[in-house]
This record gives structure tokens, C-alpha cells and sequence, in this order.
């Protein structure tokens, strides 16, 4: 907790705007012997005015430092000192720029407004409160296991567990079989995974085998499956049955490389796969090829034309139309069901055509490196690829030139009208819009159709975590199944803290991505348990020290903080009480949001401080005299910058709107709305990511569940008589601060129409 | 012993990204960026397919990261001057620009306006002007105003010179660095469309590139937002959207450029949005919207006004008495030609390696299009699209991987 807190006043950032004398003595007056220093400085941020504050620090007049000018996005490097705590108070972007006079008067230097000051005054108030029931964060930290698990022999997890072993961590490789390679060692070649990006290669899964099994670091447990993973980073307990027993590994964080299966086959029917015996998937013809032998199943003939059909045309269309009524009727089914006939477990297979088209990169470089296989093994033979459109973006583009150079490849657009029994075991396909005619029929030795690469994730819950929230990783509908990311631009962030996937579990991938993407895992891994070790929070908080804590004498075991934590860090013992694991957790504050006897606080990020601060918004008893006051809640990682950038751009909002950053909308608790209603304030106004299917919160279900909230709060405030329209969640992006204003406008404006809080003057 | 700093080449998103994975495991990194601001070739962009969500919102984090760790230093207007030593103990000298500005996020803007030389704003492709005081885009990070002297008239100086933020007198500087490992993420820049003269070579007034169509469409760019057409400013009705224009050509670039056919089906998202009568056709050879992208396509595609036909385009020209544009088109399948008028069209130019231009002080081959293909022995890494033409996710991707290969090099286990 501040007790002496220095408060410093940027002149520069202000522009003579504000009546800083005034707003100096205001301070004084207030805080008496809580603000010890309050000084301003032509320009604070300089040199010579962060040496001023160093020295307060460094005489100990000063226990907190409030900074009064530019916003705390801006300046963060002049303005770092360390063992105090810093506030920036944003009074250029958020006060002084974006004042907009009631009546259109501009602001002329040495004649504030009075609205200006007041609303000046209302944030350095907060400011020094906001300091006042802060402390400093620490004390997280945790003994570390360093040891990371990695479940899949394949391909991604030997290069994961390679590249953590060569950081000289421990690695624990779990393999399902009985010997290392995955489904990399099933394979003949491998599409060129280095420059010039023309030949087909070697896998090199027997050279990684062998670093594998030499590295002191790694041990390998064959034939074993993960049967449980409970704890949290840095401290997992994870339960592997191997040999017919039960062995209990304590790891520190996990890479999960379970790869894929092939789609089943029953997809494939339309294209003759099944009926026919020479038609074969192109798994089964990377055996052939691995085997040496490629041969008709028919009559074991070595096929003098094979053909690999890649353009499906509208066959996968009725799964496709099957697919949509299914989903249909379980969404139907879905809102006439009670609530507390949710599932027990958070896992539900995927099972959907869609893989097939989703490995449409894979079975375009398959088909061309599987045509290469013909010319090698069968210099007589000549392959031909059907397809709609060549799937080879980026640098595999030249190992398609290459294909295309071989007079022994013949490629044509064209997509499957039909496939049929040509007698003698071969197939007669007939295939439309291609380059030699509209429709055409050809007849092949040996039709090879595509393989879907199916993410083991879709089939079962794979990890079986230990976690209240459930054993498998949430939202895998989103994306059919596969183990991957929502976010673009961090596509290692799972709703798992400290499971980190790679290979084809996360995408269909080349072996050359994943090699990159299981080092980027095992990266991720290692940085994640020493993160945990030291006490801070991962990604996108990094190196935040706060962490929720728990007066668990007051809980009421309402469960609601362990059901909505987006990424299931509280577990429950027995009696429903919340069990934290802390270095699961993101920080985002959502429990603290959703706790209904307020018992859960970050040391610089809690109810009472929050709450203080909308305490200290001065409401006018009468809205004719004084004017009307709106509280703003802004997410502070997109809705707050909008709104400096909307201030940058010149553009102003009302005067009457106070504004205060969360962490997450998820972290908004209903009380801070409560108080800021009972006393007076007329509307709160809530900003933050957008939220459903394509979801930009941070935090992923911060901005939905407030919504959620508001829309329970609405029923309290009806009941007191205060309309529901007052409190309003708007979803903002980042760069929408041109019309973030407008959007603060109109708010103030409607709710205007309503006339004042009947709750003023109480 | 070897030194643990690391140094990253780059200040885009995979150098961003390499830089603070690698600090956030403990080490100390200096990324070196050319331009005055962090944020690369994403922050041009309006929005990322397939979630239409504005890169601003990722890079806000990303400097949010920066801020909270000490461990991470970056230079703008910075280059690697010089690079001595070996693996594990390099001696790096980066050369700083000066730039004039007060190092605080002093609001300039006044400033700024009231200067009269103007110059095409390279950001914008030149598609705005800027004054010779200027930042780039309110998102700038840092978030301060740079000084362009060239630009400068002699009253703007003098101007300038009054400014007690401004000093006009500072000099380059010499850094020198000691490194461990060596993250090249130099990244790329769109093909340069004056070498496509089939395809207009930057001539035809209302045919532009589909980076400036990022710019028209991003609500700080020239138009705030409008997509209009740059000859008259009037909305188009029909827009064309011209795939491969440069790439997968071995006259220009023999790779596929990886993103353009997803940028396309965006760009044409941008223009329904703004535009419920526009009809928008994309000319394609292939469509190539791999893995989940096909959810994304089969979305854009069932806009009924948005038409995604086979052919290659073979000409764009201007109309002869007007601003509209023809463009020629060879049926993929009959290899019939036919032609057709519309009033905008967008060249999808493909992704050219910035180190097709330009050459780092480094012992690393680069091949005939620019792309770094070794340098792992010398403890030196490439993130991103200097190795190969990537999606934003598998940016990502590329540079943790590369954090983590020069992480392993310094610790030299």
C-alpha cells in the first residue's frame, strides 16, 4: 500500500489547459499527509524531471508515484522506477484533448473551463486512491519441475523434445507405440523441406530417432499412454500406463504432438474408394511406395497409369448438407434443454468431412510427391493429377514447376463427375472443366484419392486433464477439432496455461513447418515453467507479478469463478470451494469479476480499489446545475487505446464521462456498477472486445461474460427502479476510435432522454 | 563463454515477436529497425483474414510486452552497420539516424501543421503527403515525431529551430553491441509494380495495388477509410481483382506469394461491406486458400455480387477517354480471351524479399529472389518472410522458432 504518495504534474502534456496551481492545492487540501510532494515540471518527461522523482524516491519522502500528464501507453520508459508503485494519470489523451465545451467554447490557455478542472481534479483524485489501495505484487513464486512432457513420438514431438534437451531441460517423450517415428516413418519421402524446393527428401525421422534415443536428457516411455494430467505449470503430476502399470511423472509443463489419423474412409466412397479395388487412398499408396511395390490391389499388376484425383467437385456435398441439418437440430435440441443438463465433460467429438478439405495444402503436395514416386519406382508408367485448384502456396510453388517440367506428369484441372468400374480392374473417371475439354473420361490403372488428415484432438479428450472445467481442450469446435489457436497473431495460446501443441494435432502441416512449429512449442514450454518459477503470468500479461488471491472464509462455494475462468485455473475441493493454481492463471480478473461476496483481489487490481475510485467521481446533487456524470469501464488493452487515439485525432467526447481502465471486461464486478448507480451516476457504459465465434478478447470470454452479467444486473436495477437502459456493454475494437466517440455521444445523449438517476441526491 | 544478448534484425512483426519470446526466457535482445517506428509491414495493413481483426490490436500487445520488459532495447532508424566476430561473440555496430525529435511522446502535431514542405508519404504509397515532421500512424510505436530534413523548406527550418523539441543539429551514432546469435526478420516489401507492364506498370490511374488498397481501406489512411477510386474520389461500382501479378512468374517472382488469394477474398469483403451494389471479380489461376482457409473462402464466396472466375489476367489498360480500366482476360480453361470494363483494379502484387534490394553485413547466402537459405552454423536465424513467404500466424510461428534456435546457440549446450 502507498502511503506517501508523490503526485507530479507534466506541464508540456498539458498545454496550460488545466489550472495546475489550483489542482495542486486541491491535492494538498484533500490528501494532506497522504500526497507529501506534489510538484510539477515544465517537462516532466525528461532527464531532469524523472531525476525530480528519483530523488523523492531516494530520500523516502515517497512511497508511490502519480504522474499527471501524457497517457501511461506513451513515455513508459521515462517513467519506470523501481520498489514504488507508478500511476500514470492520463490527463492529456483522456482529459485535456478530448474536452468537448458543452456550449463549443474553445479552450483558451489561462481560463479553464470549469468543467475541465472538474473532471481534471475528479482523475487525480483517482489516481492517488487507486495508488492508496495498491500494493506491490510478488510472492508467486513456485518450485519448478524442469521437466517437460511431451506426448506423440512422431515427427513434432522428437523435434520438440530435441530442441527443449538442447536448452539442457529434462524431457519425458510419451509414445502410444512401440517404437518412435509417428507417421513420418511410414513415409517414403517427404515433399522438399529445403531450398531450391524441387526434389522430394528423405524424411530424416531415423536420424532424429537416434538423437532422440542418444540425448542424455530425454527419456522415452514406448507403448504408453497419458492417462491423467493434474496440477499446473511448473507442478503437473501426469499418469502414465506403460507396461501394465500405472507410473505417476512429475513434469513441469507440456508439448502436445499427438498428430493425426487418416480421415475415415467412408467419405471417400463417392470417389469409388471401397467399391473399387484400385481405387486407393494416398496413405495406403505412401506404403506401396515405402514397401517398394506399387501394385493394383486387383491383380497385383504394376499400373501403367495412375491417376490422383484432388478436385472433389460437389461429392463431398451431401456430408456437407448432412453436416448443416445435424447441426441445426442440436442447436435446436440445445435451446429447449435445461441448463443443468449441460454435459459432464467439456469434450465432443469432431467427426466431419471438413478435414478432407481442410488437408487440401497436404493433398496437393501428397499427389505431386506421390507422382514423383510413379516415375521413380515405375519409369514406364505416367501419373496424371486431376484438380480444382493446385493447393502449393508460398515456396512449394517451384516444387509444382518442378512436377511440371516432368514429361512423365501430366496435370489438368478437372473435377470428379464420376467414377466408375472400367472392367479388367481399371477405373474410368470422368472429370469436368479441365484443361483438355469440358468433360473428359480417363482411364487409369489406379486411381489414388486423398487423405484427410483427422487432429487425434478431434477423436478423444487426448491430454485427460484433472481440471474442474473438464478433460479436453476447450472451444476444439471451433476449429473442427484441430488443437489450435484463435488468436492470428499468437497462435501458441491455448486456454490451457503451460500445453503447447505442435505438428499436425494443431493444422495439417509439412514436416518442414513442423520442425519450426515444435521448436516455437518447446520455446514455449520452457519459458512458460520458469515463468511460473518466478512468479509471473505468461502471455499476454507477461511478467505480471499480481495474482488473484482468495478470502476463502467468506465464499459461498457459488462455483461461479471456477466455471468462468476462460482458461480453468481453480479447480474445487470437496465443498465447492475454489482450489487456485496459480500459474495456470492469466490474470485477466475474471474470477474477481464474477465472485458475488467480493473475496478474490489482485494486490494492485481489486474491488475496493476500483470501487474507491468511482467513489471519488464527484456526482452533482442536481444534473440542471451540475450536469450529468457517466462512468466508463474501457478494456485497457484495445478500447483504451482507441480512445487516446480518438483524443490524438482530435476528437472530443462529453465532459460528463469519467473513465477508468479494467484489466478485461471480465474482470468488471456488478458492485462497481451498483455503486456508481446508488450513488447518483447516471449511466455506465461498458467497453470491451468483441466477443462470439471470432472473439477478440484477450482473454476469450472476458467481454462475453460481462455482457452476461449486465444483462443479470439489468433485472436488479429494474427492481430498484432504475432504468436498465443506464448501463449499456459496448463491443469496440481497437481501431474504431473514430467512432468511439460518437458511440460515447449517443450513449450520453439516450440516456439524457431519461432524465437523471433517481437515485441522485441520495 | 558465450554471450547470451541476442540481436534482432527487423522490427516487424517476426522480429517483434522473436525479440520478446527470447527475453521472456531470460535474455537480453536489441532489435534494430530501419524505419522510425516498430510494427513493419502489418501496420500498413487494415485488417488480418480471415478474422477481419485490425493488426493494431495484436501489435498494441506486442508493445505492451516490450514496455514491461527491461530486457528488451530496440533502435529505430537503425541499421547493422557492421558485423565482426563469430558465433556465440559477435561485435555488432548499428548505425542510428538522428531523429531531431525530444525522446517523449510530446504532441508535435501543431507543430507539424504548421510546416509547409510536403513530400509523397512512403507509408501511404504515395497515395497522401506528409510534412517533413511527421509520425506515420497514430498507432506509432514509439509515439514520437520524426524529422524528415529533406523535406524541410528553409521556413520550416527555421520554424524548427524555435521548437525547444526539435533539435536539427543531432547526429548520426555509432552503437556497438555484443551478441551471442543473430535473428534475421528483414521481412518484405510488395513487388515493385512498374516492372508489370502488361499489367499497367503503376500508370493506369485506377488500377492499384492491393497494399494501397489496405491503405484506402484503414480508417487513418488517406481516405479515412472510403474506398474510392484515386482518380476522381468516387466509389466504385465494379472492381476487379487482378491474382498473381508478379508472382508465380519467372520473369518476376517463380514463387507463390502465399497470401494474396486470402487478401483478395478480404479486399473484396471490404468493398461489399462499403458498397452493398458493387459487383467485385477476382481472376485467379488458382485459388490457394489452404487448411481452415477454406472456411473463409467458402464464406467470401457466397456473396452472390462477388464472382471468383479462372483466367489469367493478360492486360490492364486505361480507358482511352475516360479513368475506367479494361482488363483482358485469358480463359484458363478454353484459352479464349475476353475483355472487360470496370472502374478499380487491384493488382494482387506478390511479397519480394526486402533482402532482394538490399544487403546486410552477414556471411549468409541469399538466393536469386532474396531469401536468406543458411546461416544456422554462424548461430543466425531467419524469422518470417525473409526465409519464405508466410501468413501472419506462421510469422509467428517461424520466430519462436527462431528465438529458440538462438537461444540454444547461446547457451551453447
Amino acid at each position: 500500500m502507498a502511503e506517501k504518495i508523490g503526485v507530479y504534474f507534466d506541464e508540456a502534456s498539458l498545454g496550460g489547459a488545466l489550472d495546475l496551481a489550483a489542482l495542486m492545492d486541491g491535492v494538498r487540501a484533500k490528501w494532506g499527509a497522504t500526497c507529501p510532494v506534489v510538484k510539477s515540471h515544465p517537462q516532466l518527461a525528461s532527464d531532469e524531471g524523472r531525476a525530480m522523482i528519483q530523488a523523492d524516491i531516494d530520500a523516502g519522502t515517497v512511497d508511490g508515484v502519480c504522474i499527471c500528464g501524457s497517457s501511461p501507453r506513451v513515455d513508459w520508459d521515462i517513467y519506470r522506477f523501481s520498489g514504488v508503485l507508478v500511476e500514470r494519470v492520463n490527463l492529456r489523451e483522456q482529459c485535456v484533448l478530448c474536452y468537448q465545451d458543452p456550449k463549443g467554447q474553445p479552450v483558451v490557455p489561462g481560463a479553464t473551463p470549469e468543467l475541465l478542472q472538474k473532471m481534471a481534479t475528479d482523475y487525480v483524485n483517482m489516481g492517488v486512491v487507486k495508488l492508496q489501495k495498491a500494493a506491490q505484487p510478488g510472492g508467486g513464486e513456485i518450485d519448478v519441475v524442469r521437466r517437460v512432457l511431451v506426448v506423440g513420438g512422431g515427427f513434432a514431438g522428437m523435434t520438440a523434445a530435441l530442441d527443449v534437451a538442447a536448452l539442457g531441460y529434462e524431457v519425458l517423450l510419451v509414445e502410444k507405440k512401440d517404437h518412435l517415428g509417428g507417421a513420418a516413418a511410414e513415409m517414403y519421402k517427404t515433399i522438399p523441406m529445403t531450398p531450391p524446393y524441387t526434389q522430394a527428401q528423405p524424411t530424416g525421422v531415423e536420424k532424429k530417432i537416434a538423437a532422440v534415443q542418444a540425448s542424455e536428457h530425454i527419456t522415452v516411455l514406448l507403448g504408453a499412454q497419458l492417462k491423467a494430467l493434474a496440477g499446473a505449470p511448473g507442478q503437473y503430476t501426469a499418469t502414465i500406463a506403460v507396461d501394465g502399470e500405472e507410473r505417476a511423472e512429475e513434469v513441469g509443463s507440456v508439448v502436445l504432438a499427438t498428430g493425426w489419423t487418416p480421415l475415415d474412409a467412408s467419405y471417400l466412397k463417392p470417389l469409388g474408394y471401397g467399391s473399387l479395388k484400385n481405387v486407393v487412398t494416398a496413405w495406403e499408396f505412401e506404403a506401396m511406395a515405402k514397401s517398394g511395390a506399387i501394385v493394383r490391389k486387383s491383380d497385383g499388376a504394376k499400373p501403367q497409369k495412375v491417376l490422383f484425383l484432388l478436385g472433389f467437385g460437389e461429392t463431398l456435398t451431401p456430408f456437407a448438407e448432412k453436416e448443416r441439418a445435424e447441426a441445426e437440430a442440436a442447436a435446436k435440441k440445445a435451446e429447449s434443454k435445461e441448463e443443468d443438463d449441460a454435459p459432464k465433460t467439456n469434450f465432443v467429438k469432431q467427426v466431419t468431412y471438413k478435414h478432407l478439405p481442410f488437408t487440401s495444402e497436404l493433398t496437393s503436395l501428397t499427389a505431386l510427391k506421390q507422382a514423383g514416386y510413379v516415375r521413380e519406382l515405375l519409369p514406364e508408367s505416367i501419373a496424371m493429377i486431376a484438380y480444382e485448384h493446385m493447393m502449393v502456396p508460398g515456396v512449394n510453388e517451384l516444387y509444382y514447376k518442378a512436377a511440371q517440367n516432368d514429361p512423365g506428369i501430366m496435370m489438368t484441372k478437372g473435377i470428379v463427375r464420376e467414377v466408375r468400374d472400367g472392367g479388367d480392374g481399371d477405373v474410368v473417371v470422368v472429370l469436368e472443366d479441365t484443361l483438355l475439354g469440358a468433360k473428359v473420361e480417363i482411364e487409369a490403372d489406379l486411381v489414388v484419392v486423398p487423405t484427410g488428415m483427422v487432429p487425434t484432438t478431434a477423436l478423444e479428450p487426448v491430454l485427460n486433464l484433472k481440471y474442474r472445467q473438464g478433460p479436453a481442450f476447450p472451444d476444439l469446435e471451433l476449429f473442427s477439432g484441430y488443437a489450435d489457436s484463435n488468436y492470428i497473431c499468437f497462435p501458441y495460446e491455448t486456454r490451457r496455461t503451460g500445453i503447447y501443441t505442435a505438428g499436425a494435432v494443431r493444422q495439417p502441416m509439412t514436416l518442414a513447418l513442423t520442425e519450426t512449429d515444435a521448436a516455437g512449442a518447446a520455446l514455449k514450454a520452457v519459458q512458460c515453467l520458469e515463468s511460473a518459477n518466478r512468479g509471473m503470468a505468461v502471455h499476454p500479461r507477461s511478467g505480471d507479478l499480481s495474482f488473484p488471491k482468495f478470502n476463502l472464509l467468506r465464499c459461498t462455494q457459488c462455483k461461479r469463478c471456477t466455471e468462468e475462468c476462460p482458461f480453468g485455473a481453480l479447480d474445487e475441493d470437496e465443498k465447492g470451494n475454489p482450489m487456485p493454481n496459480t500459474s495456470r492463471c492469466r490474470r485477466c480478473g475474471t474470477c474477481m469479476g464474477a465472485c458475488p461476496e467480493r473475496v478474490i483481489s489482485f494486490d494492485n487490481y481489486n474491488i475496493d480499489q476500483i470501487g474507491s475510485m468511482i467513489k471519488q467521481v464527484e456526482v452533482p446533487d442536481d444534473i440542471e446545475t451540475g450536469g450529468p456524470r457517466f462512468l466508463i469501464l474501457a478494456c485497457e488493452n484495445d478500447a483504451y487505446p482507441a480512445l487516446d487515439i480518438a483524443a490524438l485525432q482530435g476528437k472530443s467526447w462529453s465532459p460528463y464521462v469519467r473513465i477508468i481502465p479494467v484489466r478485461c471486461l471480465g474482470s468488471v464486478n456488478t458492485i462497481w456498477i451498483a455503486d456508481a448507480m446508488s450513488k447518483g451516476t447516471d449511466g455506465c457504459l461498458l467497453l470491451g472486445c468483441k466477443y462470439g465465434e471470432d472473439y477478440q478478447c484477450h482473454f476469450v470470454k472476458g467481454s462475453e461474460l460481462c455482457n452476461r452479467r449486465m444483462a443479470n444486473i439489468g433485472e436488479t436495477l429494474g427492481k430498484l427502479g432504475i432504468e436498465t437502459e443506464r448501463v449499456q456493454q459496448l463491443q469496440v475494437a481497437i481501431d474504431d476510435y473514430a467512432i468511439v466517440p460518437e458511440l460515447i455521444d449517443k450513449f450520453v445523449k439516450d440516456i439524457m432522454k431519461l432524465g437523471p438517476n433517481p437515485f441522485k441526491g441520495y | 563463454m558465450a554471450n547470451t544478448s541476442i540481436l534482432v534484425i527487423g522490427g516487424g512483426f517476426a522480429g517483434m515477436t522473436a525479440a520478446l519470446e527470447a527475453a521472456e526466457l531470460g535474455h537480453e535482445v536489441y532489435i534494430v529497425e530501419k524505419s522510425p517506428y516498430l510494427g513493419g509491414r502489418v501496420m500498413q495493413l487494415n485488417k488480418y483474414f480471415p478474422k477481419l481483426c485490425p493488426p493494431s490490436c495484436g501489435l498494441e500487445i506486442q508493445y505492451q510486452r516490450i514496455k514491461n520488459n527491461p530486457l528488451v532495447k530496440f533502435f529505430t532508424l537503425a541499421e547493422v552497420a557492421k558485423v565482426e566476430g563469430s558465433k556465440g561473440n559477435y561485435t555488432v555496430t548499428v548505425r542510428v539516424r538522428p531523429r531531431h525529435t525530444a525522446p517523449n511522446s510530446v504532441d508535435l502535431s501543431a507543430v507539424a501543421k504548421g510546416l509547409s514542405g510536403e513530400t509523397a508519404s512512403e507509408f501511404e504509397f504515395g497515395l497522401a503527403r506528409r510534412k517533413g515532421l511527421y509520425l506515420d500512424v497514430p498507432f506509432a510505436f514509439p509515439q514520437r515525431y520524426v524529422v524528415d530534413t529533406a523535406c524541410l523548406t528553409d521556413a520550416d527550418k527555421s520554424a524548427l529551430s524555435a521548437c525547444p523539441h526539435v533539435d536539427l543539429a543531432e547526429e548520426e551514432r555509432l552503437i556497438p553491441l555484443q551478441v551471442g546469435a543473430i535473428v534475421v526478420a528483414t521481412g518484405w516489401q510488395p513487388y515493385d509494380v512498374t516492372r508489370l507492364t502488361n499489367l499497367g506498370a503503376g500508370t493506369v490511374k485506377n488500377c492499384i495495388s492491393n497494399m494501397q488498397m489496405e491503405r484506402l481501406a484503414s480508417p487513418y489512411g488517406p481516405t479515412q477509410g472510403k474506398i474510392l477510386r484515386p482518380s476522381d474520389g468516387r466509389a466504385p461500382k465494379k472492381v476487379a481483382f487482378v491474382q498473381c501479378a508478379g508472382s508465380r512468374d519467372e520473369n518476376h517472382l517463380s514463387f507463390c506469394s502465399y497470401i494474396c488469394c486470402m487478401a483478395s477474398l478480404k479486399q473484396a469483403q471490404y468493398v461489399r461491406e462499403q458498397y452493398p451494389d458493387a459487383d467485385v471479380t477476382v481472376f485467379y489461376i488458382d485459388l490457394r486458400t489452404p487448411g481452415r482457409y477454406e472456411s473463409f473462402a467458402e464464406k467470401v464466396l457466397a456473396d452472390p455480387k462477388i464472382h471468383a472466375v479462372k483466367g489469367k489476367v493478360a492486360a490492364v489498360a486505361q480507358d482511352k477517354a475516360g479513368d475506367d480500366v479494361w482488363v483482358t482476360v485469358e480463359d484458363a480453361v478454353t484459352g479464349a480471351k475476353s475483355v472487360e470494363r470496370f472502374d478499380l483494379v487491384v493488382l494482387a502484387t506478390g511479397m519480394q524479399p526486402s533482402l532482394a534490394a538490399q544487403k546486410l553485413p552477414l556471411d549468409v547466402t541469399v538466393d536469386e529472389e532474396g531469401f536468406i537459405v543458411n546461416g544456422e552454423d554462424q548461430g543466425i536465424f531467419v524469422a518470417g518472410c525473409a526465409k519464405q513467404p508466410l501468413d501472419v500466424m506462421k510469422t509467428a510461428q517461424s520466430a519462436t522458432a527462431a528465438a529458440m534456435k538462438a537461444i540454444q546457440t547461446v547457451r551453447g549446450r
